[in-house]
C-alpha cells in the first residue's frame, strides 16, 4: 500500500469518503430532518437550508414521556448484557478450556439457534409470557434480549477465552486456584477488553432491538423502539416528531460508543497483537 | 524436600490404541536433579505432567514423600512447575505473579512479604517487583517464574523446558544458575529437557527416553561412557556417536565393511565370539577418531572429506566411509581439504559394539570404555 502511486492514493481515498458518506448520509439526514416542521420534512422537495425548529425534540421530551422509554431501553439493555456476561463467562470458560467430543457442536448449535426467524417464536413465547404476566414488562423484554444474545455472548467469548494460553491456567492450578479462582482471578481480568467489546455489542443489540418490544410491550415495558415507532399513527407520519426521537433514542448509544471506542477497538483485535 | 517415587506409571490417553508413557520406574533420591530427556513426543512432558497431577496416570503408581497422589489435585501436591513459556500471569505484578499462590493459600500478609522478598534477593530480582512481566526480557521472566516456584517451598520442583525460549548464551548462563539454585536449596527437582547437554551438564541422574520407554536411567558419566543401546549412544553426546554396519570376521578378531577394518581388543572379541552373529553395529565417537597416515594400521577407515567444519579449539570433519558418513574430530593444526582422501583410525578399546536387530549394547557392565580420552 504504501508503494501506490499519487492518482491511486487519491483514488482510494476518494472511495473511501464516497462510502463513508453514502453510509452517514441517513443519518445526517435524520438529524436534519429533526430540525424541520412536521410539514417541511414530508416535503416532496428535499430542503438542506431552512430555519430550524426545536419543537419535535420539545414535544418529544416534554409531551411524549421520552423519559420513561429511555428507562426501559436502559433497564433492558443492561439488564440483559449484564445477564448474559454473568452466564456467558463461566459457559464459554469451559467451552474453551474443559473441552469435550460436543463442544463445538454445542457451539453451531448455539449459533444455529440466530438463523431461526424470531416471528417463529412469537406466539407460543406470546401465550407463555401472558401466562406468567410478564407481558408489556421490562423484566419480560430482558429475559427475552438475554436469550437472543447469549449465543453471540458465548461464541465471542469463547473466542477471546482461547487465546488465553492454557499454560497460565495450568500454572494457577499448581498454585492453588480453585475453578471459581481461575474465572475471577486470572480468565476474567485477562480477557477484559474482550469481554467489555462483547458487553457493549449485546448492549446495542438489545438497545436497537425493535420485533420483541413493539410485539410484546406497550407502554409499562416500552422501549425507545416502541416510542419512535409510535409517531407512525392512524392520524399519519409525522417525521419530523418521529427524527427527534429517532435521534433522540441513538444519541445515548452513539454517545456511549464514541466513549468506548478504544475499548471496543482494542478487543475487537485482542489476540492479535499479544 | 521429598523422595518421588514412579513406579510402573503408563498413560493412555482416552481412545489411543497405545500408550503415550509406558511401564516408567524411577526413585529419586532426596533432593535430587533428575532430567528427563528425550526427542520431541518421547513422553517426557508427559511423564512430568502426571506428577505435577495435571494429568492422571492410568498404569502404575506415584508417591510423593511417601504419599501415593493418585487422585490428588495438583494443589494438594505440594509441588512448584516452571513452565516452557514461563506462563506468568500477564496481569499481575512480579510481586503479585510470586504471592499469587500465598494469597490463596490465606498466609498473613507479612509472611508473603517477607517470602517474596526472600526469593527476589535469591534471584536477584528486587528492582523488578513492581513491573509487569511484558515490561521484562526473557531471562528476567524466567527468573520470575522460578521465584513463583520458590517462594512456596515445595517439596518438589517441576521444569518443564525451562530455558528453551532463551538465547543460547543466556541459556547457558541459566543452566548454572538452576545447578546453583538446586544445590541452595536442596529441593527434589525433575527437569524435562529435549537438549542432551543440558541434560549432562544439569542432571544428577538422566532419564533417556525415546517414544513412551525409558531406554536408560544413570548419572552422565555412565550414560556416555555405557549406553544401554543404540539410540542412548547416538542421543547422549556431540556430535553424535557413528555407526557402522559390520561384519564379523575370524571369529571377532575383526569388524569390516565398504572401505573400513577394525581390529577388536580382548574383550570385545569374546563379546563377539559369544554373541555369534555376522553382522553387528560398530559404534565410535567422533573425538575417538584420528587422522591416520599408515596405511598398515589394523584401524583404518577410508574416505573423502565431504565437510570441513573448524571450530577453533578442534576440527570438524565428515567423511563419507562406503555409504556412511562419519563425524571425526580432529586437531587444528591438521589441514585437510574438501575432497581429500584420509585415513583414520580408532583404538580398539573405544569401539561401542549392539546387536544388529535389537540395538541393544553386546558389552556387560564389566566391559566398558576405557574413562581416558
Amino acid at each position: 500500500m504504501n508503494k501506490m502511486s499519487w492518482p491511486g492514493k487519491i483514488g482510494v481515498n476518494l472511495l473511501a469518503w464516497l462510502v463513508s458518506i453514502l453510509m452517514f448520509f441517513p443519518i445526517f439526514w435524520l438529524i436534519l430532518s429533526s430540525f424541520k416542521t412536521n410539514a417541511l420534512a414530508a416535503a416532496r422537495e428535499p430542503a438542506f437550508i431552512f430555519s430550524p425548529t426545536m419543537a419535535s425534540y420539545v414535544n418529544a421530551l416534554v409531551n411524549s414521556n421520552y423519559w420513561h422509554y429511555a428507562l426501559n431501553s436502559v433497564y433492558t439493555a443492561v439488564g440483559s448484557t449484564l445477564l448474559c456476561v454473568v452466564l456467558g463467562v463461566p459457559a464459554a470458560y469451559s467451552m474453551a478450556f474443559r473441552r469435550s467430543k460436543r463442544t463445538d457442536f454445542t457451539l453451531l448449535w448455539m449459533l444455529s439457534t440466530k438463523m431461526l426467524p424470531a416471528v417463529g417464536v412469537l406466539v407460543p413465547i406470546y401465550i407463555v409470557y401472558k401466562n406468567l404476566h410478564l407481558l408489556d414488562s421490562a423484566l419480560g423484554l430482558t429475559l427475552i434480549y438475554t436469550a437472543m444474545n447469549l449465543p453471540i455472548v458465548v461464541w465471542l467469548l469463547y473466542t477471546y477465552f482461547k487465546d488465553v494460553p492454557g499454560e497460565i491456567l495450568e500454572a494457577a492450578e499448581i498454585d492453588g486456584a480453585s475453578l471459581v479462582d481461575n474465572i475471577v482471578r486470572i480468565v476474567t481480568p485477562l480477557a477484559l477488553p474482550g469481554i467489555i467489546s462483547t458487553g457493549l455489542l449485546a448492549i446495542v443489540l438489545a438497545w436497537n432491538e425493535a420485533f420483541w418490544a413493539i410485539n410484546i410491550t406497550n407502554v409499562h415495558g416500552a422501549t425507545l423502539s416502541v416510542f419512535v415507532s409510535g409517531f407512525k399513527s392512524a392520524r399519519g407520519q409525522f417525521w419530523a416528531n418521529m427524527s427527534a426521537a429517532s435521534t433522540l433514542s441513538v444519541l445515548p448509544i452513539l454517545v456511549a460508543g464514541w466513549f468506548t471506542q478504544r475499548q471496543l477497538v482494542r478487543g475487537l483485535t485482542f489476540g492479535a497483537v499479544k | 524436600m521429598a523422595v518421588v517415587e514412579l513406579s510402573n506409571v503408563g498413560k493412555r490417553y482416552p481412545g489411543a490404541e497405545s500408550l503415550a508413557v509406558e511401564d516408567f520406574n524411577l526413585t529419586s533420591e532426596d533432593g535430587e536433579f533428575v532430567v528427563l530427556v528425550g526427542p520431541s513426543g518421547c513422553g517426557k512432558t508427559t511423564t512430568m505432567r502426571m506428577i505435577a497431577g495435571l494429568e492422571e496416570h492410568t498404569e502404575g503408581a506415584i508417591k510423593i514423600g511417601g504419599r501415593d497422589v493418585t487422585g490428588v489435585a495438583p494443589k494438594d501436591r505440594d509441588i512448584a512447575m516452571v513452565f516452557q513459556s514461563y506462563a506468568l500471569y500477564p496481569h499481575m505484578t512480579v510481586r503479585d505473579n510470586m504471592a499469587f499462590s500465598l494469597k490463596l493459600k490465606k498466609y498473613a500478609k507479612s509472611d508473603i512479604k517477607k517470602r517474596v522478598d526472600d526469593a527476589a534477593a535469591v534471584l536477584g530480582i528486587e528492582p523488578l517487583l513492581d513491573r509487569k512481566p511484558r515490561a521484562l526480557s526473557g531471562g528476567q521472566r524466567q527468573r520470575v517464574a522460578l521465584g513463583r516456584a520458590i517462594v512456596r517451598q515445595p517439596q518438589v520442583f517441576l521444569m518443564d523446558e525451562p530455558l528453551s525460549n532463551l538465547d543460547a548464551k543466556l541459556r547457558v548462563d541459566m543452566r548454572a544458575e538452576i545447578v546453583k539454585l538446586h544445590r541452595k536449596l536442596g529441593v527434589t527437582t525433575f527437569y524435562v529437557t529435549h537438549d542432551q547437554t543440558e541434560a549432562m551438564t544439569m542432571g544428577q541422574r538422566i532419564a533417556v527416553m525415546k517414544d513412551g520407554l525409558v531406554q536408560q536411567i544413570d548419572s552422565p558419566n555412565t550414560l556416555y561412557q555405557h549406553p544401554a543401546n543404540l539410540f542412548v549412544a547416538g542421543f547422549i553426546g556431540t556430535p553424535s556417536m557413528n555407526f557402522l554396519t559390520a561384519e564379523v570376521s575370524d571369529n571377532g578378531q575383526a569388524l569390516s565393511g565398504p572401505d573400513f577394518q577394525l581390529a577388536t581388543d580382548g574383550p570385545r572379541r569374546s563379546v563377539l565370539a559369544d554373541h555369534g552373529q555376522t553382522q553387528v553395529w560398530a559404534g565410535i565417537r567422533p573425538e575417538h577418531l584420528h587422522l591416520s597416515d599408515s596405511e598398515s594400521a589394523d584401524n583404518r577407515m577410508q574416505g573423502q572429506v565431504e565437510v570441513v567444519e573448524p571450530l577453533g579449539a578442534m576440527t570438524m570433519i565428515q567423511v563419507l566411509i562406503g555409504d556412511t558418513r562419519v563425524t571425526a574430530q580432529i586437531k587444528p593444526h591438521q589441514m585437510v581439504a574438501m575432497g581429500d582422501t584420509v585415513t583414520l583410525g580408532c583404538p580398539s578399546d573405544k569401539l561401542y559394539l549392539f546387536d544388529k536387530d535389537s540395538e541393544m549394547t553386546l558389552h556387560g557392565i564389566d566391559i566398558g570404555q576405557s574413562d581416558a580420552h
